[in-house]
């Protein structure tokens, strides 16, 4: 049971965004909007600053598009919820939707990226990985970080001041780590840091599954 | 007056450490010179910080355990305390960076995690002043404080360790638990970190206390003839 009000849950998200296509071609005008300005900004940049530019547009673009998940939600309506799913399937829920939009959204990115601001990439295969990884890390974050913005009032912009600091050492991990994509350093440490990254993530998902619940109450 | 003793004992430790740690022998080394008193200072305001910003993330739990307002009260102002310390720590620091490592500011990566933690605290007050109602905003800053605690705390003590560092004991660098820290400072530094820990616990005590006192006042149902 609580698999299948998991699964429908995030399918009813996931319908929402498709028939109300105005949110979904939004946040991607502003995927393209943004890497348009970094590249008339920067134009073809070399690969540590290119590296540099594109982890800053995946926070920008965390930061829009995962502020959905909890935030477009009517306050009321999480009283329905409330009535019908367990919090930590619903946190579930909302963490999957928001990963799945944030990894169309990064690989949109980074594809625009390829295109407007060059390839300095070594090996696609591992950065693609690393990409994804970076997703689902921000992703996770930002949705726990959206759930208490949307408790604090729905107040959007309590998002982004309480989440830059907690991302910022994942944004660190995360560049570091693509390094080794860009250019054929050796980087000693390179798993055990991969390692971190990992455990934070898992960090994230236990703690926001033990403290929703306590959010979630009114 | 039975939690007097406590007290006393900062106070003589904190008396002990300014004199002591003044005109108590220390080794000569080079660079950092006499500049090495610093560690009396510089040193345990971070014990203090970490162990303050422990017992906010105690009280959180607590508070989240219990729904005892209370407990969101001592929360809170042990982080302001923590806050307090975490910028003492950074001026002390920074001032003995200039000194020895020629820069206030050298992207040195326990800098950068203690920056970011004073980040994550401040938005920690943000989140609360942004709150009018009570019941509210102890439990959301209550979630937000084990979160950010949890997450940050890991990485201020393991990242560092994995890059190299200008502070003692990384990259190469001789920790002064080797042959610096010997044993006429540590008569100083032990007491120290007592001393800066137990005035920091004073600090939060009264205001504690003073925000208890403002939380009952705000509560009762008194009209303004009655409470004079």
């Amino acid at each position: 049971m609580p698999t299948n009000t998991l699964v429908s849950l995030v399918r009813k998200d996931l319908l929402i965004e498709w028939r109300q296509k105005h949110t979904l071609f939004g946040v991607l005008l502003y995927v393209g909007a943004t890497v348009f300005v970094v590249y008339m900004m920067s134009g073809q940049p070399e690969a540590k600053i290119w590296n540099a530019l594109f982890w800053l547009t995946q926070l920008f673009v965390a930061v829009n598009s995962v502020a959905k998940s909890f935030l477009q939600e009517h306050p009321n309506r999480f009283r329905y919820y409330f009535t019908l799913v367990k919090p930590t399937t619903f946190l579930l829920a909302k963490i999957i939707y928001s990963t799945t939009l944030l990894l169309a959204m990064s690989l949109v990115s980074l594809l625009l990226f390829n295109v407007l601001l060059g390839n300095p990439l070594e090996q696609i295969g591992l950065f693609v990985i690393i990409t994804c990884v970076g997703s689902i890390s921000l992703s996770v974050v930002f949705t726990f970080l959206s759930a208490i913005a949307a408790r604090a009032n729905q107040n959007a912009a309590l998002m982004a001041i309480l989440g830059f600091p907690l991302v910022t050492p994942v944004l660190m991990i995360l560049s570091n780590l693509a390094l080794k994509a860009i250019s054929p350093v050796y980087q000693p440490g390179w798993w055990s840091l991969a390692a971190v990254l990992l455990l934070l993530d898992a960090l994230v998902v236990v703690l926001g599954l033990i403290l929703f619940p306590f959010l979630w109450q009114e | 007056m039975r939690q007097m003793w406590w007290k006393v004992l900062c106070v003589l430790m904190l008396a002990y450490t300014v004199v002591g740690g003044f005109l108590m022998p220390v080794p000569r080394l080079n660079i950092v010179n006499e500049t090495i008193r610093n560690l009396y200072f510089h040193v345990p305001m971070w014990f203090a910080m970490i162990l303050l910003f422990t017992g906010s993330f105690i009280y959180s739990i607590k508070y989240l355990h219990s729904g005892d307002l209370v407990h969101d009260i001592y929360s809170a102002e042990f982080t302001k305390t923590g806050i307090l310390f975490s910028l003492l720590g950074m001026i002390t620091g920074m001032e003995w960076a200039k000194f020895t490592w020629g820069e206030f500011w050298s992207n040195d990566p326990k800098q950068l995690g203690t920056a970011m933690s004073m980040l994550i605290y401040f938005a920690y007050l943000v989140l609360r002043n942004g709150l009018k109602d009570e019941e509210k905003r102890a439990k959301i800053s209550a979630v937000y404080n084990i979160f950010a605690y949890a997450l940050m705390i890991p990485l201020i003590w393991v990242l560092p360790r994995m890059v190299d560092s200008l502070h003692p004991g990384n990259g190469g660098n001789p920790g002064f638990n080797s042959y610096d820290l010997d044993s006429d400072m540590r008569k100083v530094f032990y007491p120290a970190v007592i001393g800066w820990f137990l005035l920091g616990l004073w600090m939060a005590t009264l205001k504690i206390r003073v925000a208890l006192l403002q939380h009952k006042d705000d509560n009762s149902f008194q009209f303004d003839t009655e409470k004079q």
